[in-house]
């Protein structure tokens, strides 16, 4: 037992005043991100980032995680008391946890929404914590062409799995590719696709890209609908916690169910958002008071929010262990771990011990915090809510400004930012998925790197893709997985209820 | 989201089909100007995948993903992308915003942050006039605080900065 010896090692890293302290500031900025509009998990990290370079990168990985755990906790606050999901993971938590405020039970709801967050992130660190060591190992034996192999495996995961259309995550992914592909060519040295400006020499930082497309973006779709939320007051006493836990055990079912159906979600890159959808549809099939959904059932609030955070925890893994994020905010994560000059992948569990057990055990520790952190505080957190947007709208923006900027100290950037805020603005009304193009744009690189190191080896023949069995079945894994969601598609249409449920899900956003 | 447009009151606005082909078409362009680039660099093998070998077969697949989606706009039920209530909504902050970023330039971050703190909340038009010049004074200082003295982030700075001393 190894790793569990590392495992306590990394506690002893984690549990040093100095990173509990960045553990509970991250957390509580993480809620702040998650229940501000225009403010998310990626993007709320993307900004923090610059500040973090000069850190520790074991704390400051803490910190960002946090954040992330924070942002995960705080959509909840919102979609409960609000009705506006202040993440698209929490989009199906509003389904019940909205009627269940309007009937005077908000504090049972959240107080069941964020524990069932913590089990389902709980459950995440578990599967982390045993598996990633080993699918690491396993991973030492990849060569370029495997590795190719792993990344059209996560994209071709993207599009078969996806909700949205298949041709729009085909061209957003395709964008991120070519994004990545501007500027400076690593491994021949020649400038592309910067039609002689001197800005594009240095490429499309995917910092600024995600700043605009989830931050700006965020705030033009918000303030569509007005500048005045209207929500429920809550107030959470112990007696109300109590009484909640005590009544959770008879769900166990579904908690289990949508951690299961989180945990895969998140290691293939299906994501946290499609992951809270079925953990929903799921237990609505499956719960005797199935039809009471909607309606304020307490297991609506606890099955999407379990698969949510057992999905965004487990999105980690296949970061952690092979470089490659299942979600948007992993992969912001990532582009973290290269700027501090850890490359990620299964170099990074030899090399890199103490850190990414100090990492993971503060996965542990950081949702213990959050879980505390969020039930003491959800009046002051709801409480921001009523800051009136005009005030917190420009601050936001400027905060975004200033995030875009720190990065290479250039005001091209911030033009660049607010471009791709339009561009975002647009594609989310267009319903163009977001989070492909950011994993393409972060993968973009080292996919390219790979396949065409691969192919040099080979010498030009994509024969190379077939060389072993390890590959061949990556390969095939891949097309099984592109070709999922079609199959999935045209054996529905021929039972005659084509893309129903999806459009019922639709309808009640 | 599609079919909110229909389910609500029909409300006036910018229909969604011009906008889902003119983005199409925007990226079908950009598919060009890829192609176009990656080719002229040299797509093919000389000794190894060319520079433009990679992003070349991206652009294929790109370009015939958005002729797809073009394809599809015209199939798809028309709807409404955004009513003009949504987009004056919309311009009002973007408006603010083109400005805020031009200003960074010649005036420096932090007077470029109060002159659109009070554009934002004057355009808005929810707050008494002494809320406004108080929030675009003690943001704009309380970032100075937090980026310049605590992270020591240089971030731009213009002549009012520079009479200050810093």
């Amino acid at each position: 037992m190894d790793d569990l010896a590392s495992l306590i090692a990394g506690f002893q890293v984690a549990l040093s005043w100095h990173n509990i302290g960045f553990m509970a500031v991250g957390v509580i900025l993480g809620i702040i991100v998650g229940v501000l509009p225009g403010l998310g998990g990626p993007n709320g990290v993307a900004i923090l980032l610059p500040l973090t370079f000069g850190m520790d990168p074991t704390s400051a990985i803490i910190l960002l995680s946090s954040i992330y755990w924070g942002a995960l906790f705080g959509g909840a606050i919102t979609s409960i008391l609000f009705n506006i999901p202040g993440e698209a993971w929490s989009v199906a938590t509003t389904f019940d946890g909205y009627p269940m405020a309007v009937q005077g039970k908000a504090a049972e709801a959240l107080t069941a929404a964020f524990t069932a967050s913590f089990i389902g992130a709980l459950s995440g660190v578990v599967l982390i914590t045993f598996v990633a060591p080993l699918v690491a190992q396993f991973a030492l034996r990849f060569g370029p062409a495997e590795f190719f192999a792993v990344f059209l495996l996560t994209f071709c995961s993207f599009i078969g799995m996806g909700r949205e259309n298949r041709a729009k995550i085909i061209a957003s992914l395709c964008i991120g590719f070519l994004l990545a592909a501007v500027g400076l060519d690593s491994i021949s040295g020649d400038l592309r696709m910067t039609f002689g400006s001197t800005e594009l020499m240095r490429g499309f930082d995917f910092l600024i890209v995600v700043i605009g497309l989830f931050g700006v973006s965020e705030i033009l779709l918000t303030v569509e609908e007005g500048l005045v939320f209207k929500g429920k007051q809550a107030k959470i006493d112990l007696m109300v916690v109590l009484r909640t836990w005590a009544g959770l055990p008879r769900y166990w079912a579904t908690l289990l169910r949508s951690a299961i159906v989180g945990m895969w979600m998140g290691v293939t890159p299906g994501g946290a958002i499609a992951a809270s959808f079925m953990g929903y549809g799921l237990a609505k099939r499956f719960s005797k008071r199935g039809k009471n959904f909607g309606k304020g059932e307490i297991e609506g609030v606890l099955a999407p929010e379990t698969a949510a955070h057992a999905a965004g925890t487990s999105a980690l893994l296949p970061m952690l262990a092979l470089g490659i994020p299942g979600s948007a905010t992993a992969a912001v994560l990532l582009g973290g771990l290269l700027v501090w000059g850890l490359q990620p992948g299964p170099m990074l569990f030899v090399e890199q011990k103490d850190f990414v057990w100090g990492l993971i055990a503060s996965m542990y520790l950081g949702n213990l915090a959050g879980l505390v952190i969020v039930l003491a505080t959800v009046p002051l957190f709801a409480a921001i809510m009523r800051i009136p947007f005009s005030f917190v709208a420009p601050v936001i923006l400027i905060v975004c400004a200033i995030g875009a900027y720190t990065i290479s100290n250039s005001i091209f950037d911030i033009w660049l930012m607010l471009i791709f805020g339009v561009v975002g603005y647009v594609f989310k009304k267009l319903d163009y998925p977001l989070a492909p193009l950011i994993l393409a744009l972060v993968l973009g690189d080292r996919a390219e790197d790979a396949f065409r190191q691969a192919l040099l080896g080979s010498g030009g023949s994509l024969g190379i893709f077939w060389a072993n069995g390890l590959v061949a079945t990556l390969v095939v894994l891949a097309l099984l997985l592109l070709c999922w969601g079609p199959a999935g598609d045209a054996i529905a249409a021929l039972r005659g209820r084509s893309r129903q449920d999806p459009e019922t899900a639709e309808a009640t956003r | 989201m599609s079919n909110t447009g229909e389910a609500e009151t029909p409300e006036p606005g910018i229909s969604r089909r011009p906008v889902e082909i003119a983005t199409a078409l925007l990226l079908i362009g950009l598919a060009g100007v890829v192609l176009y680039d990656s080719h002229g660099r040299g797509a093919g093998w000389d000794g190894g995948p060319q520079n433009g070998f990679f992003p070349a077969r991206v652009g294929w697949i790109f370009l015939a993903a958005s002729l797809f989606i073009l394809w599809q706009s015209f199939r798809r039920p028309d709807g409404i992308f955004v009513t003009y209530e949504q987009l004056r909504q919309v311009v009002r902050v973007l408006g603010p915003l083109v400005l805020f970023v031009a200003l960074i330039q010649p005036l420096g971050l932090y007077v470029a942050s109060a002159i659109f703190i009070v554009a934002f909340m004057a355009v808005v038009g929810t707050s008494r006039w002494w809320s406004i010049g108080l929030t675009a004074l003690i943001v704009p200082v309380v970032c100075f605080w937090i980026f310049e003295l605590q992270f020591r982030v240089p971030l731009p700075k213009g002549p009012l900065e520079a009479m200050l001393g810093y």
